[in-house]
């Protein structure tokens, strides 16, 4: 496995993904660091980006969520690096707020099991065929999404007031 | 108190003294506490055990379990997750125990008593408390002081007199 350096832009890599497969990326995201590729095709995206050549992303570094807003969707971002041929690439992939399924990359990179995890945990999207989908940060009871923008904080959980107690303050 | 116990022992066999201060006395002297270091005030919990600022020296021995431990040391933030676990080991400790809340976390909710929706606003919410050590993190002299506060607090108990 030697390491080496294939000087790959992003463009470069839009051409390579689009003759791969031809109808995975979107082109109304269209964006100077990343690429956005459909929810239904990302699975197979994945494998390619893992084990094509010119691609051989092996380290997946984060898995973000992000909420675009109350009338935007979500967004699941990827940052893939590529250990031989040293490049890196971003990848979103965006789905409805509510009811929204992301393909899982378990099965191709290890470390988004729990990063899924959390992404769930905080936005709400599931990702289908996850081996162990539940809450990691939160309580397993916890009711809600917290990183949502249109989030708000519960009043009572299992009988402990979770807002400051305010009375006394003027 | 104590040292009229130390100028009888120099003549007589038999010292008179009050059961309660003798009680008091043994028990403000080993306040052995339970180790529970949430968060960064666990830091400056472990700094106020080690040898420059020495918790022992006081009879304070850290002990991992609440079953072995009488005064149980919340030092750190208390998450609703944990709320419930704060709870059941503070059940777990034999009587007479004490617990001592140390940081601006475990007192009122510290720096997340805003936004935090995962924060319980201060250990008092499931645990009765006797010391609150303010700080963020409190000085390993400041938990010392809080230790010495409780022990004042134990001395001036009254084990025997029968609670009605």
């Amino acid at each position: 496995m030697a390491i080496s350096p294939a000087n790959m832009e992003l463009n470069d890599f839009r051409k390579a993904l689009a003759a791969a497969h031809p109808d995975a990326l979107v082109n109304a995201g269209e964006s100077d660091h990343w690429l956005e590729i459909v929810p239904g095709k990302w699975g197979q995206v994945a494998q390619t980006l893992r084990d094509d050549k010119a691609f051989r992303f092996d380290y997946l570094s984060c898995l973000s969520g992000y909420d675009e807003g109350v009338e935007g969707q979500l967004l699941v971002i990827y940052n893939l690096h590529s250990m031989e041929l040293l490049q890196q690439l971003e990848i979103r992939v965006k789905v409805p707020r509510e009811g929204g399924e992301v393909p899982t990359v378990t099965h191709i990179w290890r470390a988004a099991d729990w990063h899924e995890r959390e992404a769930y945990d905080m936005y709400g999207m599931t990702f289908s065929d996850h081996p162990d989908l539940r809450r990691m940060l939160l309580p397993e009871d916890w009711v809600g999404h917290p990183l949502l923008k249109d989030y708000e904080t519960p009043e009572y959980y299992r009988g402990i007031q979770v807002e400051k107690d305010k009375r006394g303050w003027e | 108190m104590a040292f009229s116990l130390v100028n009888r022992f120099e003549q007589d066999n038999v010292i008179v003294e009050k059961i309660d201060n003798l009680i008091n006395w043994a028990r403000s002297n080993s306040p052995w506490f339970f180790q529970f270091g949430l968060a960064c005030c666990g830091i400056e919990m472990m700094a106020a055990a080690a040898p420059r600022h020495d918790l022992e020296r006081f009879g304070a021995m850290p002990r991992a379990s609440p079953r072995q431990s009488d005064v149980m040391i919340v030092a750190g933030t208390v998450t609703l997750k944990m709320a419930t676990r704060v709870k059941r080991l503070y059940e777990q400790m034999a009587n007479p125990k004490y617990v001592i809340s140390m940081g601006s976390c475990a007192n009122s909710g510290g720096p997340y008593w805003q936004y935090g929706y995962h924060v319980l606003k201060g250990v008092d919410l499931v645990i009765p408390v006797d010391i609150y050590v303010p700080g963020c993190p409190p000085r390993p002299e400041a938990l010392i002081q809080g230790i010495n506060e409780l022990q004042r607090k134990i001395r001036e108990e009254t084990p025997l007199r029968k609670v009605s």
